[in-house]
């Protein structure tokens, strides 16, 4: 026991798996940052547009709740940029000056939204309408734009582009190949989308409990239909976007592709397995569907594709059978997601009706869960899948960790602290509806309904009646 | 090798960013210390809540600063950054901490509804000021002093635990804490609460006086302990030393009367004073002793591409930056409560008659736009469109293969 964590304790892997554990953390949160501000503005577009008060209570609420969960997203963000120079100083003072750039842009969106974070979500008194709406859509593009500019970092990690080097430094740098480097177009896209499906998934999960408990009034259709329909537009276009990516992939890095699909040798006429555990050249517990994925790679069965065999061990992907399992995974819980969206889609095309049988409700409250999971799992396909480069081909991550002493400690400090957060953020939106559902039942036997936009509860108390 | 003009403007960028973080979120740092030192229950309601509307809705911003200066250090001076991250590994790690529990607390203290939850994070929040600076200041003490080697091969414990780097680390706590209240009596005398302007005033000159006795410690420390240091700061940085001096003293005769905006200004002149000072000490070295800026510098393009950057900021960052600031500062910020569900209103007997056009009465409750009145066309033509654009896109997809190879 002592000796295993002895060796689990050494070299880079207390690293990797902070590094990991951050990113995982950090990347729920960054989602509601990018598409939150989208879900909450279509709200409160149709709440003035429409006159409807129960759209703006929806907005409010969400942008209540966003707000929470974008000071986590904040923090956790900064504890990942920190990280990246106390745990990787090999990547960052080697190639600091050009992977540091992305970074440098995406501050910049960072910067806005918090700013426009702060004005929508307390503007809500004393702002007009439409000035407010509109002090909420800069929140939108700065989260599109900063997502680009994180996703290009990662994509150069991926395919590092637009540097030479000399003597093992970098000599001269062209930012704009940095950023659009080969691997940008497509996992910039991936990832804005997941982004969307998650968000939307998750607030419609909400509301999908809630009428799964037969509260089928309109507050609760409306909050599960505007999300949903945000994660329903999204993934059917994540499903040919990751099957584009999944090609992108295997032609830009055949070895993560070959520990993603189990591919061992070189060959034609691959077999694609779904599921499946690779031991000692065989894969048990798969199905297997023979030249499926030559035809997935080339629209041939005929297609070769490179197997892991074709470089040393030391280059390969530690763990292919994480990567291969993630990666089925993720394609299975995004085509099922699709599946249940057309399902509502169809039935809102011809009848304008929330489905309301259980078979649909019960994996529609699961669906945030799900697409939260395939997006974990994707980036794991990415993450484990690049392994044992930090900078593929050229930076391995054993020499990028750094020599400090005291990352262990660091590790165990995060998992404690990510645990009470990851329950507290979870905890405090659930108080937050208990007690709006305790006053919405207290305001009923009132005359006055408090509207998101009037005088303030103290000021209508200070008017002579 | 002298540093080339981008290599020095981007050092100035990072000393920018520094003081940018110093001004803006040190001012919260030091709400968190006010916060801390405010009392029990009872006692300390009044100026928590006067902290709590100064700092709440403009915190996150101006949290941003300390991700500029780590993109900033990284891109333009990655060597040293790296050398910086592992010698210092502990303290930064500390600060990181801090800066962690000070972002859960502000997130949730708000929501928490029992008085022991909201104690909780209020101490969590107010803890976690007092830590961060501290440690953000020994990590500044480190590096000022020349104990970060080029290449350490581990980290140093004894760079940040010296007396000087243990002294700066006071001195900005101090600084957070004297900003903070003045920037708070500016506020307090705004709102029209002179009994909370009186309260702050009283504790930012306490704070200020401290804050000017630690830095004269920390002068003579650094006469000893900083030796690339110390000739350069009596001779081209003295102006900006006497200038911090000087808006310090100023700031602390001007509390007294009421020019919010030239206290403000007076006080963020002696940190920003303190800052340019130590740039201009250290030049020509990133790490005293150990990496110049010509050494540690990034390639020009790199450098260029951050000001693209910054350009970029200053023209979409600042009017966002100066609106939140215009609103805040004329109350239209404000915090508010969701309102309840409104209850429901009985259907409109007619909702719409036509495809797409909804009942005009705002109150109307149900907005459903009509079903469709042709299911079986409709199906066909989606499943045309699809099945072209499927279509479409195999072929393109097999075109684009068959070039390639």
């Amino acid at each position: 026991m002592s000796a295993s964590l002895h060796v689990l304790a050494e070299g880079d892997i207390p690293a990797r798996v902070q590094m990991g554990a951050s990113l995982g953390f950090h990347i729920i949160f960054a989602c509601f940052g990018m598409a939150f501000p989208t879900v909450m503005l279509i709200a409160h577009w149709i709440g003035i547009r429409r006159g409807d008060e129960v759209a703006l209570v929806l907005a409010q609420r969400w942008s209540r709740v966003g707000a929470v969960i974008f000071a986590v997203g904040a923090v956790s963000g900064t504890v990942l940029s920190y990280e990246l120079g106390l745990l990787w100083p090999g990547l960052m003072g080697n190639y600091g000056s050009a992977f540091g750039i992305p970074f440098a842009i995406e501050g910049i969106w960072f910067f806005v939204e918090a700013i426009f974070m702060a004005i929508y979500l307390y503007g809500w008194r004393r702002l007009s309408p439409w000035v407010h709406w509109w002090s909420g859509t800069p929140m939108v593009v700065a989260g599109l734009l900063g997502a680009f500019a994180v996703v290009a970092a990662n994509s150069w990690m991926n395919q590092p582009s637009g540097f030479t080097l000399q003597n093992g430094r970098i000599a001269t740098v062209d930012p704009w190949a940095v950023v659009f480097n080969r691997a940008t177009p497509y996992e910039v896209p991936h990832m804005i989308l997941a982004a969307y499906m998650v968000v939307g998934f998750v607030v419609a999960g909400v509301y999908a409990v809630g009428l799964l408990r037969g509260q089928r009034d309109r507050y609760h259709r409306l909050g599960f239909l505007i999300p949903f329909s945000v994660g329903a537009v999204a993934s059917p276009l994540q499903v040919i976007m990751g099957d584009i990516l999944a090609r992108a992939v295997a032609n830009q890095q055949p070895i993560k592709f070959a520990a993603m699909e189990l591919v061992d040798n070189t060959g034609r006429g691959v077999t694609e397995w779904l599921g499946g555990i690779y031991w000692n050249g065989e894969v048990y517990f798969g199905i297997g569907v023979p030249y499926l994925d030559s035809i997935l790679v080339g629209f041939s069965p005929n297609t070769e594709v490179i197997g892991w065999n074709s470089v040393p061990p030391e280059l390969r992907v530690p763990l292919p059978n994480l990567v291969h399992l993630s990666f089925t995974g993720m394609v299975a819980i995004g085509t099922g997601l699709m599946v249940l969206s057309a399902w509502q889609a169809w039935v809102w095309k011809f009848r304008r009706e929330v489905l309301s049988t259980k078979w649909f409700l019960i994996p529609a409250a699961l669906s945030g869960f799900a697409a939260i999971a395939a997006m974990e799992m994707g980036w794991i396909v990415t993450e484990v899948g690049r392994q044992p480069w930090v900078v593929y081909g050229l930076l391995l991550t054993a020499d990028a960790v750094t020599p400090a002493s005291g990352v262990p400690i660091t590790l165990a400090v995060m998992i404690v602290i990510y645990g009470i957060l990851t329950i507290t953020c979870i905890g405090v939106p659930w108080l937050m509806s208990r007690r709006w559902r305790a006053q919405g039942t207290a305001a009923r036997g009132e005359d006055t309904v408090q509207t998101p936009y009037g005088p303030p509860p103290s000021r209508m108390e200070e008017r002579p009646v | 090798m002298n540093p080339s003009g981008t290599t020095i403007a981007v050092a100035v960028l990072l000393l920018v960013t520094i003081a940018g973080y110093a001004l803006f979120a040190g001012a919260d740092l030091g709400g968190g210390i006010w916060d801390l030192l405010a009392g029990g229950d009872k006692r300390g309601a009044a100026p928590r809540e006067e902290i709590d509307l100064s700092v709440t809705p403009v915190w996150e911003g101006n949290h941003v600063w300390i991700i500029f200066g780590l993109v900033v250090f990284w891109t333009g001076f990655p060597s040293a950054f790296s050398a910086v991250m592992i010698a210092l590994f502990v303290p930064l790690a500390v600060s990181l901490l801090g800066i962690v529990l000070r972002g859960v607390g502000f997130a949730f203290r708000h929501e928490a509804e029992r008085l022991s939850t909201k104690r909780l994070y209020g101490a969590i929040f107010a803890a976690s000021s007092l830590v961060t600076p501290f440690f953000l200041g020994t990590v500044v003490g480190a590096v000022v002093t020349g104990a970060v080697p080029a290449n350490p091969t581990g980290n140093i414990l004894s760079a940040w635990t010296s007396p000087t780097a243990i002294v700066t680390g006071l001195l900005f706590v101090a600084t957070c804490a004297y900003i903070s209240g003045v920037y708070l009596v500016a506020d307090a005398d705004r709102r029209g609460r002179p009994d909370m302007a009186r309260y702050f005033r009283r504790r930012s000159v306490a704070a200020g006086v401290v804050a000017g006795i630690l830095a004269a410690i920390d002068l003579v420390l650094l006469r000893e302990t900083a030796p690339y240091l110390w000739p350069r700061l009596l001779g081209p940085a003295l102006p900006a030393v006497v200038v911090s001096v000087m808006g310090g003293i100023a700031a602390l005769v001007l509390l007294h009367g009421n020019r919010p905006h030239l206290l403000r200004g007076a006080a963020a002149l002696a940190v920003v004073g303190v800052v340019a000072g130590w740039g201009v000490a250290q030049y020509p070295w990133v790490l005293p002793g150990a990496v110049t800026l010509a050494e540690s510098s990034a390639p020009e393009p790199a450098q260029v591409a951050l000001f693209v950057a910054l350009g970029l900021a200053v023209l979409l960052v600042l009017p966002a930056f100066v609106w939140l600031y215009w609103l805040h500062q004329h109350e239209r910020l404000l915090e508010s409560e969701p309102a309840p569900v409104p209850p429901p209103v009985p259907p409109p007997p007619a909702v719409a008659t036509a495809k797409g056009t909804y009942s005009g009465n705002a109150a109307a409750g149900v907005i459903r736009p009509a079903p469709d009145p042709h299911p079986v066309l409709e199906t066909a033509v989606i499943g045309l469109i699809v099945g072209r654009v499927v279509r479409d896109l195999m072929r393109q997809l097999v075109h684009r293969r068959n070039r390639r190879v």
